[in-house]
């Protein structure tokens, strides 16, 4: 398998470490913990496609947005984190 | 035996080889098995169950008989096949699965008990009962049935990894894979063409064919000799690309000195990963066999085996042959041997209304082949005509051709299933299998070399034009033979004696009718139930045969019956190719401080914290065991001043005007309020609330940060911190990067620890302009040092940093100085005891499972936002807890980490546990055992008693509960 990283190009994905949902990315911004659990814990397992996390390790540290294909495996796009235009 | 005028193997050299301790001769260019074909060896193997002779089928890696062991010691090599061991001067091989020998084999008494061990006869009879499995019938199954074993010692043969990036990987050399890697390079694409055979020209080095008006090989050289000409193309001999994976990678396996008698230092294999832009499949076809009674017998092969070892090596298995097809293609086995001077007794095409292609050979449409004789060998076939008359032949060979499979395996590696095509009776590759691979040629279920020369040269063209290039196919096909092979399908001939699918397996057409009846009629059940398919070869020659007899018994059509799933690898690879560098120091990388060579010249025995390596303890003279040095060097800091390198903790230089913020984030503990030249303990949580990891993080000036992670966690912090930094913190002024390489640290601890570092620094400090907890700029003998008065110990303790360069010479300068005050270096175990002392934590007991409650911290989770702070505050992480207490035995006995606590009127079962141990000492300092542990409600539960009970090393010792902070609760120490 392999990624493109926006930074550092087309990589192996032993380079990568996987994380998670990408919707670890929208945090609550309350302290509900109703909320903050079902964030934490809930997951969908879609067959088809997903947005997933993983960090360039082995490469430039960033953390990217993968979104992908559980069945074909295709990679539609992988995406910064922090956005391209960040200083 | 060798024909005249035949084969293309070098005549002139003699190389001497020998098998099951026989000599005999061969020739450059011979492999194992066409050397000893020609030295009139047929019988080479026994096979796996019944020990039935067996002798070469094939002329292809897809050989399930011919297997032998090569070579002897621990680097001996079982299994391999002897169509594929190209033959070197020296060679040694061995036959396997035959005792005590091949041409006498006692186990062959199997053969006789075959009524009762055919399909799912290890299901019915080895059931029960269960103590007879393991004691009697597995080690007799293992001894009898097996391949070749491996030596049991250490193999030193080197392995190798390597990485290969391309255009366009092409797949096989025959005539399609040849143009189809010709077309793309002369377009300007970067190329590697991939062979498992020694040399490249596929099926053309193995015919009596012409191509462009000459001959098929030289045609081959002529293109070959165009693609070494090119800076842009690898020509990869002996590979074979074994898988097919995402994102265009194919592992593929060099056999790189198996064909030598002395590799030079040359690695004996090495496993390639190749990213191929795209690819194309040209891997050819295998043909399959027709079974009939006793099809097994030695000298029984593939018609096509017959004629290439003709083309290729100039050997025969004998005289008299006979050939036994359902196609075309058998017609051009007779017609060849017959030219070549063989007697050809027999062309029986199995088709009434086939007509002979073979000139004046004897000729039998409609008939069957039906038996064969001999004992060790071949000496003769049964016939039946159509009338069902029977004729006898002697004969010693046979060539037998059911039709040709595509090797389209690599297409189905990533869950595609083939198609089948009725016209060609065979499976094809579907419309859409791997991304970016295209099929051409055999492969694709062009059987014509016309055919092959212009699918690949298509494929090739498509392949590079997809990648801008612009390639050229039009006139260029050479012209070729494009006659199809008409074939009307037969499986299986009907009759009496065994007739064997699945030769390395021993499987035969009745074990698959036996598999439906019993109702397993899906291939899956099937394959498992008779093991068709299972072997090493992966039922090459067998399992579309075999789905088309479990079709037939269970009245279905091919492609309802479906086909069995093809996984990598495509044939065996030794797991030591795939781990190449992983044995011995390649395991692991070895992190090494700048103090570790003079821990090594102290005899400090080293232990291993991730991939660094510490000193355990500094042994003096007199002291043979651990214990003694460690009480020394605890006494030694608590009463005088010991040195310790902490450079193996996380070090992470933070800058920017929202470090403060930012840490207020990541730590449960706020930091913005942290003056410069203060140092702080901060506490990490994890999202879900519990402890991640602590440290301390120093305040090097107004936008200038320092933090410090375990030695166990620092990889996992600085992927947290990006995390953090990239996900919630996006245009903060915030920007770190690790610096635990760039930096050593020695924590100089002990009651004497300023009067050392007096002795060293250019300028003194003292307790006001330097107190606990302070951080500032120094330097030693003119060089630029940090130093931090923090203590892990419980003392009077500072951490001075250095530069890495500086390390070594730092190092040997505090410990000389150390010891002139009656202190010295002290190591992991006394590091351990002092902090047990103290009640400090370390990753036993932040091991994931425990919340900032537990560890008695709770309250420094403060109140803002924070990762954890929501999660921490679950009633389930806060209530009824296991929490951190200390131990102390309250009449002698031994305390152990792993122990686990109960009330001491309480049986000690899994029901009652209280709690664990998760450290324990001998602290020197208080002259008892202590230990750390996590106790149910354990902070109000201080002066109780409890039961520590190891029931692993029977432990069973009365403690008391106390504060986990055994020594100096005030802290006092720190700041005198
Ligand atoms: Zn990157």
């Amino acid at each position: 398998m392999r990624l493109t990283c926006p930074l550092c190009g087309a990589r192996d994905r032993r380079e990568f470490t996987y994380q998670g949902d990408a919707i670890m990315l929208t945090r609550p911004s309350n302290d509900d913990p109703t909320a903050f659990s079902d964030w934490l814990h809930l997951r969908d397992n879609p067959a088809g496609r997903t947005r997933d996390l993983w960090y360039h390790e082995a490469g430039c540290c960033a953390w990217l947005v993968v979104e992908r294909d559980t069945v074909t495996h295709a990679v539609h796009s992988v995406a910064l984190v922090e956005g391209e235009d960040a200083d | 035996m060798r024909i005249e005028g035949y084969g293309r193997v070098d005549r002139d050299v003699s190389l001497d080889f020998s098998f099951d301790g026989r000599r005999f001769a061969g020739h450059p260019g011979d492999t194992l098995a066409s050397a000893l074909m020609a030295e009139g060896v047929v019988l080479t193997g026994r096979s796996f169950k019944y020990h039935r002779p067996r002798g070469v089928l094939t002329d292809t890696s897809a050989e399930p008989n011919a297997l032998v062991t090569v070579g002897r010691g621990a680097g001996r090599d079982p299994n391999t096949r002897a169509t594929v061991q190209e033959l070197y001067n020296g060679l040694e091989a061995r036959s396997q699965n035959r005792w005590p020998t091949l041409s006498l084999d006692l186990w062959a008494v199997n053969d006789l008990a075959a009524p009762f061990l055919g399909a799912g006869f290890y299901y019915k009879t080895f059931m029960w009962p269960r103590a007879f499995w393991e004691k009697l019938y597995e080690p007799i199954i293992r001894r009898a049935a097996g391949l070749g074993a491996l030596s049991g010692e250490a193999d030193g043969e080197r392995y190798e990894k390597a990485y290969a990036f391309c255009d366009l990987l092409v797949i096989g050399a025959g005539p399609a894979g040849l143009m189809a890697a010709r077309v793309a390079a002369e377009a300007g694409a970067q190329v590697i063409l991939c062979t498992e055979e020694p040399r490249f020209g596929g099926r053309l080095l193995a015919e009596a064919e012409e191509v462009d008006g000459q001959p098929g090989h030289l045609w081959v050289a002529g293109v070959l000799a165009r693609l070494r000409g090119m800076d842009n193309v690898r020509l990869m001999p002996r590979t074979t690309v074994t898988g097919a994976y995402d994102g265009g990678t194919y592992g593929a396996l060099e056999r790189v000195s198996h064909h030598v008698a002395d590799p030079q230092g040359a690695p004996r294999e090495c496993f390639w990963r190749i990213v191929a832009q795209r690819a194309v499949l040209a891997a050819g076809a295998l043909e399959r066999p027709v079974a009939f009674g006793d099809n097994d017998r030695p000298g029984v092969m593939l018609a096509s085996a017959l004629r290439g070892y003709l083309h290729r090596y100039g050997a025969a298995p004998g005289r008299q042959v006979a050939v036994f097809t359902n196609n075309d293609d058998g017609h051009r086995t007779a017609r060849d041997l017959a030219r070549a001077g063989l007697n050809v007794v027999a062309l029986v095409d199995s088709r009434h209304d086939a007509e002979s292609l073979a000139g004046e050979v004897p000729f039998f449409p409609g008939w069957q082949v039906c038996g064969t004789q001999g004992r060790r060998r071949l000496s003769g076939i049964t016939l039946r005509a159509p009338d069902g008359r029977r004729d006898v032949l002697q004969v010693e060979a046979l060539g037998v051709s059911g039709g040709y499979n595509p090797s389209l395996h690599l297409t189905c590696h990533m869950g595609a299933r083939p198609v089948w095509r009725d016209d060609i009776a065979a499976f094809v590759p579907p419309a859409a299998h791997v991304p970016g691979l295209t099929v051409a040629g055999s492969a694709n279920g062009a059987f014509t070399t016309y055919g092959c020369l212009t699918e690949g040269a298509e494929a090739g063209a498509e392949a590079v034009r997809v990648l801008g290039f612009r390639a050229e196919v039009a006139d260029n096909i050479p012209q070729a033979n494009n006659t199809p092979n008409r074939l009307r399908r037969l499986w299986a001939v009907p009759g009496r004696g065994r007739a064997w699918l699945d030769f390395q397996n021993d499987v035969t057409v009745k074990d698959v009718r036996q598999a439906a009846a019993e109702n397993y009629a899906s291939v899956e059940h099937m394959k498992r139930y008779t093991t068709q398919g299972m072997a090493t070869d992966q039922g090459k020659s067998s399992n579309v045969s075999a789905l088309a007899i479990l079709a037939d018994a269970t009245g279905r059509d091919i492609p309802e019956t479906g086909t069995t799933t093809f996984r990598p690898p495509y044939s065996p690879i030794a797991i030591a190719a795939m781990g190449a560098g992983g044995q011995g120091a390649g395991f692991a990388p070895e992190r090494f401080t700048t103090s570790h060579e003079a821990s090594l010249r102290r005899a400090a025995p080293m232990v291993e914290a991730g991939l660094w390596y510490r000193p355990s303890y500094f042994p003096v003279k007199g002291e043979r065991h651990w214990r003694p040095a460690c009480d020394r060097e605890v006494r030694m800091v608590r009463d005088r001043v010991g040195v310790c390198d902490v450079s193996t903790l996380g070090k992470i230089d933070l800058q920017g005007r929202d470090v403060g913020r930012f840490l207020d984030c990541v730590y449960a503990n706020t930091f913005s309020t942290l003056k410069p030249g203060r140092t702080r303990y901060g506490l990490m949580l994890r999202e879900d609330g519990f402890v991640m990891d602590d440290g301390t993080t120093a305040r090097l000036a107004e936008l200038h940060w320092l933090m410090t992670t375990t030695t166990a966690a620092a990889g996992q912090v600085m992927r947290h911190l990006d995390w953090v930094k990239q996900a919630y913190a996006q245009g903060w002024d915030v920007r770190f990067i690790s610096v635990t390489e760039q930096w050593a640290q020695f924590a100089v601890a002990g009651p004497q620890a300023r009067d050392l570092l007096n002795d060293v620094l250019d300028a003194p400090i003292d307790n006001l302009g330097f107190p606990y907890m302070a951080n500032g700029a120094v330097s030693i003998g003119g060089t630029r040092a940090r130093l931090f008065r923090i203590s892990f110990s419980g003392e009077h303790a500072y951490e001075v940093a250095v530069p890495s360069r500086y390390g070594a010479a730092l190092w040997d300068l505090l410990v000389a100085r150390a010891e002139a005050l009656g202190g010295g270096p002290y190591g992991m175990e006394a590091l351990n005891v002092l902090r047990i002392e103290k009640g400090h934590i370390t990753h036993a007991e932040i091991h994931g499972r425990t919340t900032a409650h537990d560890i008695g911290m709770g309250r420094m989770i403060a109140a803002k936002d924070c990762i954890g702070r929501t999660m921490a505050g679950r009633p389930g992480l806060v209530n009824d807890r296991e929490e951190l207490v200390g131990l102390r035995p309250l009449a002698g006995g031994t305390l152990t980490a792993g122990a686990h606590l109960f009330a001491p009127e309480a049986d000690p079962v899994r029901e009652n546990d209280h709690g664990y141990t998760t450290s324990a000492c001998f602290s020197p300092t208080l002259g008892e055992e202590r230990a750390l542990g996590f106790l149910l409600n354990g902070h109000r539960r201080h002066g109780e008693t409890v039961r520590l009970v190891d029931h692993l090393r029977g432990i069973d010792t009365l403690c008391e509960v106390t504060a986990p902070c055994a020594f100096d609760p005030t802290g006092g120490r720190l700041r005198d």
